[in-house]
């Protein structure tokens, strides 16, 4: 087994140094007080900057910017709301096939769509064909805001965290802030085992999971695709979670699966799509087969970038519910 | 002043009206939750708008049957392209503004904006 | 039988506008939420009686799934954080 090098990019793949540590948060946080005299001693703190800052000279400019402020949005949002009924009222009328909207583009869609893309579904073919690049920044904003999620919810373990003698006050956690505690405190009012919801969850969630399987393999044939498979799998983990609690889950999904997972699918839509223009702009065949419309092996490279997608959105799903429930995976 | 096409869009008229709601959900309400709402409101009504855009009347989904490939067949596929990426940025709006929500009431201890601006204001910020 | 459907549209577009509006004058927030995630089913139903299935399915497992699951965990985070007895601060 070959040694790993020690050099900063080394340690930072592998966890051992975090390179945002002390330059993400503007300051440090207020480390969460205890609970037993602090929320009389808020309700004396509100009080006081009730007095403070709503003064008694400054009490009826306060409240006539209040009912100001109040009057002028509502006078706003009724002006909005009617210039936008005029501007309706001018448009062209509804459900009429010559609307300057149904130009030669949705004309070439639907026309050519079936010989070029293979795909029976002409939605699918064009948002994954067509405008697969639209598709691939919108995977990209899921992962984004995966990470957006992850860095603002996020709680360290307790033995990792405690272990390195010059982390700063605010990563180290305070007692109440360990993921057991949090975790405690999330399940602490919730029947755990409730016979009912794991009996029925036992029942459901393969049908789910499956349905959600169909539903990606078959957008190209019938309405669904990606996006609405990879929702469908992600509330079938999210209702074994809910029934089964977090160690059973853990078996099978844990950070490492999703970090994996959104890597190769990430990266297989960019390497194929890349392939895809390139013989694009230059003129060049693409060897992928079209197949005949209607199979389920057909239409290209459509099957394996609707399963990248349904992967992404299945575990951004995923990822949103474990990251506010629990604070990690 | 009110063009002709008011009835006949009813569809587009309910969709601004619904914007229109949201938006003042936006700037009304003091709590957080409810202002999300309000912006998730607003998302879904400007879907509908486009989505109103893209029907013809007495025309099917855009999926091919039996091979019959005419534009006088189906409905208008680009706006339904639009919608789809546009339901699932949504959802991830929504999921980022609420864990601001949660680290919010973890420092300050309430939902209502007019306090945090107070203390806010307390701390020199 | 085209006046029908015209007429279903209208009445489940003007549910529509009366679910809004009740999010907005509602006291609690969890009754907002729920009738926040009966809008999302409603709109579903809407895009499937303007012919486009996709963004129908969709909508049916974003926003009346996991949009509103997630709204639920925040109330609930929200509430945990107090603790139960302090009652009078839960709600806005």
């Amino acid at each position: 087994m070959k040694e790993k090098k020690n050099n900063a990019f080394t340690r930072w793949f592998y966890g051992e140094e975090d390179t945002l540590l002390d330059k993400v948060e503007m300051k440090p946080q207020k480390e969460y007080a205890p609970r037993e005299g602090e929320i009389r001693e808020l309700m004396k703190e509100r009080e006081m900057l009730r007095e403070q800052i709503y003064d008694v000279e400054d009490n009826h400019k306060l409240r006539l910017f209040h009912k100001m402020y109040q009057i002028a949005a509502v006078i706003f949002c009724l002006t909005l709301i009617s210039i936008m009924l005029v501007t309706v009222s001018w448009l062209p009328p509804n459900g009429d096939p010559d609307n300057p909207v149904n130009n030669e583009v949705s004309a070439r869609y639907i026309e050519s769509g079936l010989q070029e893309t293979g795909a029976v579904n002409i939605v699918t073919g064009m948002i994954l064909d067509y405008r697969a690049f639209d598709t691939f920044g919108e995977s990209n904003v899921l992962f984004i805001a995966t990470v957006t999620v992850l860095i603002l919810l996020r709680l360290d373990k307790e033995k990792k965290a405690l272990a390195k003698p010059g982390v700063p006050v605010y990563q180290k956690p305070v007692d109440e802030l360990t993921i057991a505690k949090a975790q405690a405190d999330d399940r602490v009012y919730e029947p755990k085992n409730d016979v009912i919801l794991q009996k029925v969850a036992g029942f459901l969630v393969p049908i789910i999971i499956i349905f959600g399987i169909y539903v990606i393999l078959n957008g190209h044939l019938s309405p669904g695709g990606g996006f609405s498979g990879g929702a469908i799998i992600g509330a079938g983990l999210i209702l074994y979670l809910n029934a089964f609690g977090f160690e059973k889950t853990e078996r099978f999904f844990t950070e490492k699966t999703y970090k994996w997972t959104c890597f190769f699918a990430l990266t297989f839509y960019c390497l194929a799509k890349s392939y895809s223009f390139f013989t694009g702009a230059n003129h060049l065949e693409s060897g992928i087969p079209l197949g005949t419309p209607g199979a389920i092996l057909s239409s290209g490279l459509i099957l394996p970038l609707n399963i990248c997608v349904g992967l992404v959105v299945a575990c951004t799903m995923y990822a949103f519910y474990v990251l506010f429930r629990k604070g990690g995976f | 002043m009110v063009g002709p096409n008011l009835f006949i869009n009813y569809g587009e008229a309910v969709a601004v009206i619904l914007f229109g709601i949201g938006f003042s959900n936006l700037l009304l309400q003091k709590n957080l939750i409810k202002k999300i709402i309000g912006l998730n409101i607003m998302d879904t009504a400007i879907y509908l708008f486009l989505a109103e855009k893209g029907y013809i009347a007495g025309r099917v989904a855009p999926i091919v049957v039996d091979g019959v490939q005419e534009v006088e067949a189906y409905i208008n596929p680009v706006p339904s392209g639009l919608v789809l990426t546009g339901i699932v940025v949504s959802v991830s709006v929504t999921a980022i503004m609420l864990s601001l929500t949660i680290r919010l009431y973890r420092r300050y201890h309430t939902l209502d904006l007019d306090e945090i601006s107070m203390r806010l204001k307390k701390e020199g910020l | 039988m085209r006046g029908i459907m015209q007429i279903f549209t209208c009445i489940l577009m003007g549910f529509l506008v009366i679910c809004a509006i009740s999010v907005t004058f509602s006291k609690k927030l969890l009754n907002s939420i729920l009738i926040f995630m009966s809008y999302s089913l409603v709109m579903s139903i809407i895009w499937m009686l303007l012919e486009s299935p996709d963004l129908a399915i969709t909508e049916a497992a974003v926003g009346a799934g996991v949009t509103s699951v997630l709204f639920f965990v925040t109330l609930k985070k929200i509430h945990a954080m107090v603790g139960e007895d302090n009652d009078e601060r839960k709600e806005e």
